[in-house]
């Protein structure tokens, strides 16, 4: 897919995370959002992947980190086919293949069973591991929150990443600045990121995380270092009244919120 | 001549036997190879073996990960950060997907000695038996470890095993083991005594003694405490009445309780727990903790001449 058409992409995924999040009157809207183009980017650009064979020993990994972003996660994978589109109405219902967090066990396509934050990570890294003995063309990607890199197995993960040599990996950061009690810098400051993944021995690489010719390029990057791909992202991107507003983090639009955004993301008012 | 040795070097040799058998099987440790004794693994498969230095929350989660990849990784360290520090781990990254990888962690209960009560795991046994779709094993020897550590990667699913660090009694070779089946060591009719681990040698000893003493008592290996054999543990406290359990864990959460939640409904019975009553361990050799523990056999022939009388 070329970049207008992974832009176009976008703005689809857009109505569907909102419209799933409304629908089952839960969910993370604002880092869902932020995520798109890294997502769409990972899925419709670089993965190798069938969704018709979402087992193939092959296929690339990919590991949302940040499990509460599921609702861009199930947009991307449900658009691409792993399952029907109409599994979005039942998302977060009982009985659901689509968890509130992604599971493994549930939802095809879903490598692993993610949404306490600071183990996706962990678990990517042990794919990736695997991934070099078994089949070096196999490459594995993860997205991390912001807050999520607070957890201290994410620095673990980090280590052993470098430690391993993992060249077939490719850790993005959703860096939107905001976690649920509000900013980074006020909940826990995380410092120069940059300096803390170079300094963990991963080749950073630090873009417009909601532009998708940047995400593009920085993905090709080629190196014989891990990769960090730092997405400097606004949170609850493309629908203006949510966006930069941490309180958007884990609520659900109501209906005229659903409505006034969709109009939004359709075009059809100016913000 | 009765011949000793330690679970945990009979953990690492039949890590080792399994490796040459299939080679799917990897091994991770975090720094302590050399006490869990995966070195034994490391040194003849040193490209399966993945040391995740200090760092067991991260050890668990790549072993999901490697799982994934059709890996079957054993995951070893002590059975206090196994089971305790990474739990959250286990429960999330391994166990809720359901996924195929094997905890086999060391140094568990008081007899871990001398480092104390903040590395005895007196708790590990009740934090995973809560976890859905956990195999719980708990091996008595040598003999059982090596055929536990086979069972385990037969099992499609995580696995935990416990198991102990000082040598112990090696039993018949010729028992036989199948995960979920209790091993009747001994027959008896007055009492009968749910054990695990090497509570079981104390466990015969006191039996032994017993016998002299004209009390019949039945004595019941329960090697897997999850899935737990309930027919065993019913026909035995349904013919004893008088039931004990003893193990070297705390008498919350662990095997007393997995015999309790099946007899109840079940009949009317004389039941007493022995084991680690809800305190710490703490330093000091290992014959002395468990006798400060009550993890003898004279607290076992004390306990019973209670009951009986």
């Amino acid at each position: 897919m070329n970049i207008s058409q992974i832009e176009a992409k976008c703005k689809a995924l857009r109505l569907d995370i909102i419209n799933m999040i409304a629908d089952a009157a839960s969910g993370h809207p604002g880092g869902s959002l932020s995520i798109v183009e890294m997502l769409a980017c990972i899925y419709y650009y670089k993965m190798n992947i069938d969704p018709k064979s979402p087992n193939l020993e092959s296929r690339d990994r990919f590991v949302l980190s940040k499990g509460h972003a599921a609702p861009a996660y199930y947009a991307v994978l449900g658009d691409l086919g792993f399952f029907e589109k109409s599994e979005f109405k039942a998302f977060r219902q009982l009985g659901s293949i689509l968890q509130g967090h992604p599971d493994a066990k549930k939802a095809p396509g879903v490598d692993a069973s993610t949404g306490s934050l600071g183990q996706g990570v962990s678990i990517a890294v042990g794919m990736a591991i695997g991934a070099k003995k078994k089949n070096p063309n196999v490459n594995v990607y993860t997205i991390l929150g912001d807050g999520e890199l607070q957890e201290g197995q994410v620095w673990e993960a980090m280590m052993a990443a470098s430690h391993y040599k993992l060249d077939n990996l490719t850790v993005l950061i959703d860096h939107n600045g905001l976690q649920i009690d509000g900013q980074n810098e006020e909940v826990m400051s995380l410092g120069d990121l940059r300096e803390k993944f170079t300094a963990f021995g991963l080749e950073c690489i630090e873009v417009d995380g909601n532009n998708v010719s940047q995400i593009i390029e920085a993905l090709d990057v080629k190196t014989t270092k891990p990769k960090c791909i730092i997405g400097n992202t606004t949170k609850g991107k493309g629908v203006s009244f949510m966006e930069n507003v941490a309180n958007w983090h884990g609520k659900a639009p109501t209906q005229a919120e659903r409505e006034l955004a969709q109009r939004e993301l359709e075009g059809m008012v100016n913000v | 001549m009765s011949e000793y040795k330690a679970i945990r070097v009979a953990y690492g040799e039949a890590l080792a036997e399994l490796g040459a058998e299939n080679e799917k099987v990897i091994a991770l440790d975090a720094d302590l190879s050399h006490a869990t004794m995966t070195c034994t693994f490391a040194e003849k498969f040193p490209d399966r073996f993945f040391n995740a230095g200090i760092a067991e929350q991260n050890m668990i989660s790549m072993s999901a990960g490697l799982s994934t990849m059709g890996y079957i990784p054993f995951a070893s360290t002590f059975a206090i950060f196994g089971a305790g520090r990474a739990y959250e781990q286990v429960r999330n990254s391994v166990a809720y997907p359901h996924f195929n990888v094997k905890l086999a962690m060391t140094h568990a209960g008081v007899t871990l000695g001398e480092d104390g009560g903040s590395h005895q795991a007196i708790e590990d046994i009740a934090l995973m038996r809560v976890v859905p779709g956990m195999t719980v094993i708990v091996p008595c020897d040598a003999n059982e470890t090596r055929k536990a550590v086979k069972a385990a990667a037969q099992i499609d699913g995580p696995v935990y095993l416990r198991l102990a660090r000082l040598p112990s009694l090696i039993f018949d070779n010729d028992m036989p083991f199948e995960v979920g089946k209790a091993n009747v060591m001994k027959e008896g009719s007055d009492i009968v005594i749910f054990t695990c681990g090497i509570m079981v040698e104390t466990a015969l000893e006191a039996a032994k003694d017993l016998e002299v003493k004209g009390v019949h008592m039945a004595v019941v290996n329960i090697h897997t405490i999850k899935p737990l054999d309930q027919a065993a543990v019913l026909k035995y406290s349904q013919s004893c009445k008088r039931i004990l359990t003893l193990e070297e864990h705390s008498v919350i959460g662990g095997l007393g309780d997995a015999v309790a939640d099946a007899l109840i409904g079940n009949g009317d019975f004389k039941f007493k727990k022995l084991g680690v009553q809800d305190r710490f361990g703490q330093s000091g050799k290992p014959d002395a903790i468990l006798k400060e523990y009550g993890l003898t056999k004279e607290a076992v022939i004390n306990e019973v001449q209670k009951m009986i009388n």
